[in-house]
C-alpha cells in the first residue's frame, strides 16, 4: 500500500477495493482526501496514507433533477431526482459524494448534520470497474 | 494580507460596445463581435483607427466544446483587420473575459502597448440544453462531476450551507431574482425584458386565449413557490435562480492614461484591479464565502485605496440567485450572513443604497460565458458615463463602480474598480 502514488488514480483503486483513503502530512498532520501529493498546509511534509473510518455528517447537499449523462443513464430525470453532498467525515476532511437512502423528491426532509456512513457503488463502464464514492444515514 | 499593488502606468477605457445578448439562430460569433466592435469604435467621440490597436486580448471560455472551432484570438482579429497584429485568447471558464481585460492592462502598464483592445465571445445556443449543461461542467473540479453535481448542484450546496448557517431560506433568493428582473426591461441589450409580474400576466393572457385553466398568483413569490411555473433544477435552484443559455460578445478599448484624451472627453478610468484562484468544494474551509473573490476584493481595494463603501454601485456575478449573496458579503458591501437581509430590505435596488446588477444581472441580461467579465465593466462604464437610460443609478456624483466576475464553481473571481474623475 505504501507503494502507492498520492494520485487520483490510486485513491479510485482504493475505492474499487471498498477503502476510503487519504493523505497525512507527517510534518503538520494536515489531512486530505483524497489525497495529495504536496501538503498544500506547510510545504515541507512527506505524505503517508491513512485509511478512513467512513463515518461522517452532512454539511451541505443538493437534490439534483437534470444531471449529467450518467446520472440519466442510471435513470434519474426530473421526476426522479438524485441527492449530492459534501459529507465532513470524523476525521475533519470532506468529501464529495452521492447521498443515498434519503428522499431527494422532499428536499425539506434532509437535515445539514445528519450522520451519514460510506457505502461503495460499483459499476462496470466500458469492461473495467468504476466505484462511486456515496454515503447514507448511519 | 494581500500584497498593495500598483500599475506601472494607468490605463483607460475610452470605448466600449457589446452585442445584444440572446440566442440567436442567425448571427454567429462573428457577426456578435463585429456589433460589440461597431458599437465601440462609435463611442470613442474623437475617433479610433484600428489600424493604431497595438493588440487584441480575447476572453472565450469553450466555442472549442459549443462551436467545435477553437484559436479565436485570430479569427476575431481577422475580421475586425487589426491582422498581423498580435491577438492572444484567455481562459477562465465565465471569468474568461476579465481575465483579457487585466492582459490588456497589464500590457499598457508595462509600457509595451499604448493601445490594446479587449474583448470576449461566447455562442452557446446552438447546441442543447443538455450539451450546455455538459460542457459548462467542464469547469467544475473532477470530484464533484464524479459524485453528481452538476453547475446548477454546486450552488444549491452551496444555498444549503448558507440557509444553516445564516437562517435564510428561499424566499431570500426570490428577492434576488425579482430584482434583478426589475432592472432588466430597463436594459436594451437584456436577454429577457420582463418583470416577473410581467411574466405572471403572459402566463394569465396566454392560458386564457388557449382555453386553458388560469393560475392567478397572489404576487411574485407566489409564482416563483409555484413549481409548474417554477420547476427545481438542483435543489434549491429552480429555474428562476438559474442565468440562461446566450449567445453575446463585449469588447473595450484601453489605451494610457496619458494619452485617453486624445480618443474620447469622457475616459473612464482603472482605478483597482485584483484576481483570485480557489478551490473545488470540497476543499473550501466553508462554503458561504469564496476565498477567491475575498482574494481579488483586497488586491483591488488595496491599489485603489477605496473601500468597500466607496463603490457606489456594482454588477456581480449572479450565474445563480445564491451567488449574489455571497459575493455582496465578499466584496465587502455588507457583513458575512446580512447579504440577503440587506436584499430583503431593499438596499440592492436601482434606487436603493448599493444597487446591485442595474443591467439586469447575469441572470437577465444573459450570460454567454467569455462576454460576460466584459460586459459587467461596459455596464459600468455607461453608468458613470450618465449613459444608462432609465436604468440610471439616479445619484448625482457618480464615481465609482466595481465589477465582479466568477469562473466556474468559484476557481477563478476578478474585481475591478473603474472611476470617473
Ligand atoms: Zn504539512
Amino acid at each position: 500500500m505504501q507503494e502507492r502514488p498520492f494520485s487520483d488514480i490510486s485513491y479510485e483503486q482504493f475505492l474499487n477495493e471498498e477503502r476510503l483513503m487519504g493523505s497525512r502530512c507527517t510534518q503538520c498532520n494536515a489531512l486530505y482526501v483524497p489525497p495529495r501529493p504536496i501538503c498544500v498546509e506547510c510545504h515541507r511534509g512527506d505524505m503517508s496514507w491513512e485509511e478512513m473510518t467512513g463515518k461522517g455528517k452532512l454539511s451541505a447537499f443538493t437534490c439534483i433533477a437534470i444531471g449529467p449523462s450518467f446520472m440519466i443513464a442510471e435513470g434519474y430525470h426530473r421526476k426522479n431526482p438524485y441527492c449530492s453532498g459534501v459529507v465532513e467525515l470524523e476525521e475533519g476532511a470532506r468529501v464529495d459524494a452521492r447521498i443515498e437512502g434519503v428522499d431527494p423528491k422532499n428536499p425539506e426532509t434532509i437535515k445539514i448534520g445528519l450522520p451519514l456512513s460510506v457505502k461503495f457503488l460499483h459499476r462496470k463502464e466500458d469492461e473495467s470497474l468504476k466505484t462511486y464514492l456515496a454515503f447514507r444515514p448511519s | 494580507m494581500v500584497k498593495k499593488r500598483k500599475l506601472g502606468r494607468g490605463v483607460a477605457i475610452v470605448g466600449a460596445g457589446m452585442s445584444k445578448f440572446g440566442m440567436f439562430k442567425d448571427k454567429d460569433s462573428k457577426d456578435l463581435f463585429t456589433e460589440a466592435f461597431n458599437e465601440m469604435t462609435a463611442s470613442v467621440n474623437k475617433g479610433i483607427d484600428p489600424n493604431d490597436i497595438d493588440a487584441l486580448y480575447l476572453g472565450n471560455f469553450s466555442n472549442d466544446f459549443f462551436m467545435h472551432q477553437s484559436h479565436w484570438g485570430p479569427i476575431i482579429a481577422d475580421i475586425i483587420g487589426t491582422v498581423p497584429k498580435p491577438a492572444t485568447r484567455t481562459e477562465g471558464a465565465c471569468a474568461s473575459s476579465a481575465l483579457a481585460f487585466r492582459e490588456g492592462i497589464f500590457a499598457i502598464a508595462s509600457g509595451f502597448y499604448d493601445i490594446v483592445l479587449v474583448g470576449g465571445l461566447e455562442e452557446m445556443s446552438k447546441r442543447t440544453t443538455e450539451e450546455v449543461a455538459e460542457g459548462l461542467a467542464l469547469a467544475t473540479v473532477p470530484y464533484e462531476g464524479r459524485a453528481g453535481f452538476t453547475f446548477p448542484g454546486v450552488f444549491g450546496a452551496i444555498a444549503t450551507a448558507y440557509f444553516e448557517k445564516y437562517g435564510a431560506n428561499r424566499e431570500h433568493l426570490m428577492n434576488v431574482t425579482i430584482k434583478s428582473h426589475n432592472n432588466a426591461p430597463l436594459n436594451p441589450k437584456a436577454q429577457f425584458k420582463l418583470t416577473i409580474r410581467d411574466m405572471m400576466n403572459v402566463k394569465v393572457e396566454s392560458a386564457k386565449k388557449k382555453g386553458l385553466p388560469v393560475t392567478e398568483w397572489i404576487d411574485e413569490k407566489d409564482f416563483l413557490r409555484d413549481p409548474r411555473a417554477n420547476p427545481v433544477v438542483a435543489w434549491p435552484m429552480h429555474l428562476y435562480d438559474c442565468c440562461p443559455i446566450s449567445d453575446g460578445a463585449s469588447c473595450m478599448l484601453l489605451v494610457a492614461e496619458e494619452i485617453a484624451k486624445n480618443f474620447t472627453d469622457a475616459p473612464i478610468y482603472v482605478a483597482g484591479i485584483g484576481q483570485g484562484s480557489g478551490r473545488g468544494l470540497h476543499a473550501c474551509k466553508d462554503f458561504t464565502y469564496f476565498e477567491a473573490t475575498r482574494y481579488a476584493a483586497q488586491e483591488a481595494y488595496g491599489m485603489s485605496n477605496l473601500k468597500p463603501e466607496d463603490i457606489q454601485f456594482a454588477e456581480v456575478h449572479d450565474c445563480f440567485s445564491i451567488a449574489e449573496l455571497l459575493h455582496i458579503e465578499d466584496l465587502g458591501f455588507f457583513e458575512p450572513g446580512e447579504g440577503y437581509k440587506a436584499v430583503a430590505d431593499g438596499l440592492t435596488r436601482l434606487n436603493g443604497t448599493k444597487p446591485i446588477n442595474t443591467s439586469g444581472g447575469l441572470k437577465c441580461k444573459g450570460h454567454p460565458v467569455g462576454a460576460t467579465g466584459i460586459s459587467q465593466l461596459y455596464e459600468v462604464w455607461t453608468q458613470l458615463r450618465g449613459k444608462a437610460g432609465k436604468r440610471q443609478v439616479p445619484i448625482d456624483d457618480l464615481r465609482v463602480g466595481g465589477a465582479h466576475n466568477l469562473g466556474g464553481t468559484g476557481g477563478t473571481c476578478t474585481f475591478t474598480i473603474l472611476e470617473r474623475r
